[in-house]
């Protein structure tokens, strides 16, 4: 019988530690999908962050690095300076790249970097238990923001890939999305797009995906699509935010 | 090369590990380090390799962290408060066993304190500095030759055990000009670095750079194994001079680097007063030259003094060193200020009472 649907040869066959209904798995398939089909296998550096997906280096067959909080993308540049011939990603969470690590993402951007963020926007800590993430909305309740986000407070949250997408070294930053079947075909069109501007060396790339949190938001998962529906893509609209290559409007 | 050159001991180190082929450097501005960077940023490019100016003391470390980590051989350069912010990835590459250099040009502390020559490093250097149970191996170069020959020897020290390794100089090592000679050294047999993450390239197994254990007894382990590494170290890594000990002394200074050099002064000063004093200089001051105090301990009238450019720090070490058996007393100048010989011999003959 013929198969028709497999486990990437990117990811390796160990059962993850998310939560049911976390989209990590989705977007982790998404990302091995894309190593496989481009055959970058072989040659293929990840950087874990810390966070929910921080025993990612266990997930993925390809060589891996856990980072310290935030500091993916210096640990990147790292590798990527002295293994220029690699493909070398991030994968990091709100907490992880908008807040602690947010020096090194700009900077790492802004030097055009040879690097590829896939950036999961779920706009809480998860792994710590649901507290305020720089991407937390207004009017949001999380274990620290118990009477919701208070802007007069705790400010303003983060709009990543806008920010990311003024940097002249970032050449393409888009926001993706994978709470329906259409939105996750898009998601992994747009990693595979970042992965191949690398590839071509053409600068810095970034992918943020909005993602869901069942366990932390408190709702069901159906309830989260709904959730993310209703209130993230409002605030973090989806779509290209840069691309260098061509003309956005 | 065998020729000698006049040249800054910034400079010179830089110069050294290009000899060591280090391959990247990544670093941040700091005074009195920078010339370190600028010489990379001058001579790396040239010979295809990396220099990278950093956004931070601590991305810097981090980018040191990443290339160390794929296997490439690599360093970081900074001063007293860069360290400081380079601590957390420091125990992370500890964590996680990666082989890089670390050189720390010392100035005075605390906070932003001043940018003249201080060893107020000493605890953050020797007893960890960071989070975790932790040691790396630390140089203490008391001059520019010195400085330029244990380059090589600290880079090959941390492929060996693959451990960060730092050389401590203070801001007078890394400002001053001496003539130097680049020798050849005899490099060390290296093991492959068979665990870097470099990419499978058909490698079966993907390798991980980590220093997370979420099991108690894992992490456990991971300890004693580092200990275990720890005891190897010091067995075989532990470095110092004997000077002037052959014979009985009335005392035995200890000091390190710039402050050494100071003390030698004092003993030329010492004879002249009809005084005979010794040095203990330890190179590295972790591992600590303990085996400097078993072959001194009964060659000595007065006992030790620990002379640092610092508050106290040292003294600790060699307290642990000479454990009740012997007196052990402390002077020091600190905040940038350089003790000079006349006033370390004063305080010596404190000590030594009624001795002519």
């Amino acid at each position: 019988m013929a198969v028709v649907f497999d486990r990437p040869k990117a990811l390796l066959d160990i059962p993850t530690h998310y939560c049911p209904g976390c989209t990590h798995g989705v977007i982790h398939r998404l990302v091995a999908e894309v190593i496989d089909e481009l055959e970058v296998l072989d040659k293929t550096i990840g950087v874990a962050p810390v966070g929910c997906s921080v025993l990612a280096y266990d997930y993925f067959a390809c060589d891996m690095f856990e980072a310290a909080h935030g500091r993916a993308p210096a640990v990147a540049t790292g590798i990527k300076r002295s293994n220029p011939d690699k493909v070398v990603f991030t994968y990091q969470g709100d907490g992880d790249l908008a807040a602690i690590g947010t020096a090194e993402i700009v900077h790492a951007a802004t030097r055009g970097e040879l690097i590829t963020s896939i950036f999961v926007n779920n706009c809480i800590y998860g792994m710590t238990g649901g507290q305020m993430a720089p991407t937390t909305l207004p009017g949001q309740i999380t274990e620290t923001t118990p009477y919701g986000r208070d802007v007069k407070i705790a400010g303003y949250p983060i709009q990543v890939s806008e920010m990311i997408s003024t940097l002249i070294g970032a050449v393409y930053v888009e926001r993706v999305s994978v709470d329906t079947v259409p939105h996750v075909i898009k998601a992994k069109a747009a990693i595979k797009r970042a992965f191949q501007y690398q590839l071509e060396g053409k600068g810095f790339s970034m992918v943020e995906v909005l993602s869901i949190c069942p366990t932390n938001w408190g709702l069901s998962p159906d309830e989260s699509f709904i959730w993310l529906r209703e209130n993230m893509i409002p605030f973090y609209t989806l779509g290209v935010k840069k691309d260098s290559t061509q003309e956005v409007k | 090369m065998g020729e000698k050159v006049l040249m800054k001991g910034n400079e010179a180190i830089a110069e050294a590990a290009i000899r060591a082929n280090c391959q990247c450097f990544f670093g941040y501005p700091i005074t009195p380090q920078t010339e370190v960077a600028a010489y990379m940023s001058r001579k790396m490019p040239k010979i295809g390799r990396v220099f990278l100016q950093a956004e931070s003391e601590i991305a810097a470390i981090n980018m040191v962290y990443g290339a160390a980590g794929s296997g490439v051989r690599s360093m970081t350069s900074s001063s007293s408060p860069g360290i400081s912010l380079k601590a957390e990835g420091i125990s992370y590459i500890v964590g996680a066993e990666l082989p890089c250099l670390i050189v720390n040009i010392v100035r005075g502390g605390p906070g932003l304190g001043g940018i003249q020559p201080a060893q107020s490093d000493y605890f953050q250097a020797t007893k960890g500095g960071t989070h975790g149970d932790h040691n790396m191996p630390v140089y203490v170069p008391a001059s520019i030759q010195e400085m330029v020959d244990l380059v090589q020897e600290a880079f090959d020290v941390a492929d060996l055990y693959r451990t960060p390794c730092m050389i401590m100089g203070d801001g007078m090592l890394g400002q001053m000009m001496e003539p130097v000679e680049f020798k050849e050294v005899t490099k060390r047999k290296l093991p492959e670095k068979d665990w870097a993450a470099n990419g499978l390239q058909g490698r079966k197994k993907h390798n991980v750079i980590n220093s997370l254990y979420l099991k108690a007894e894992d992490l456990e382990n991971h300890n004693l194994k580092l200990q275990e590494k720890y005891k190897l170290i010091k067995a075989n890594e532990t470095r110092y001079e004997l000077f002037n000990c052959e014979e009985q002394c009335d005392l035995i200074m200890v000091a390190y680097g710039t402050t050494a050099r100071i003390c030698k002064n004092t003993i030329k000063l010492a004879e002249k007063e009809g005084l005979k004093l010794g040095l203990i200089r330890p190179i590295t001051v972790w591992p600590y030259p303990v085996e400097a105090f078993e072959k001194t301990i009964n060659k000595t009238k007065h006992g030790y003094l620990s002379v640092e450019m610092s508050c106290g720090q040292m003294v600790e070490d060699v307290k642990l060193s000479v454990n009740g058996r012997a007196p052990v007393n402390f002077f020091g100048r600190v905040g940038g200020v350089v003790p000079n010989p006349q006033e370390i011999l004063m305080n010596v003959k404190e000590l030594v009472g009624g001795v002519k």
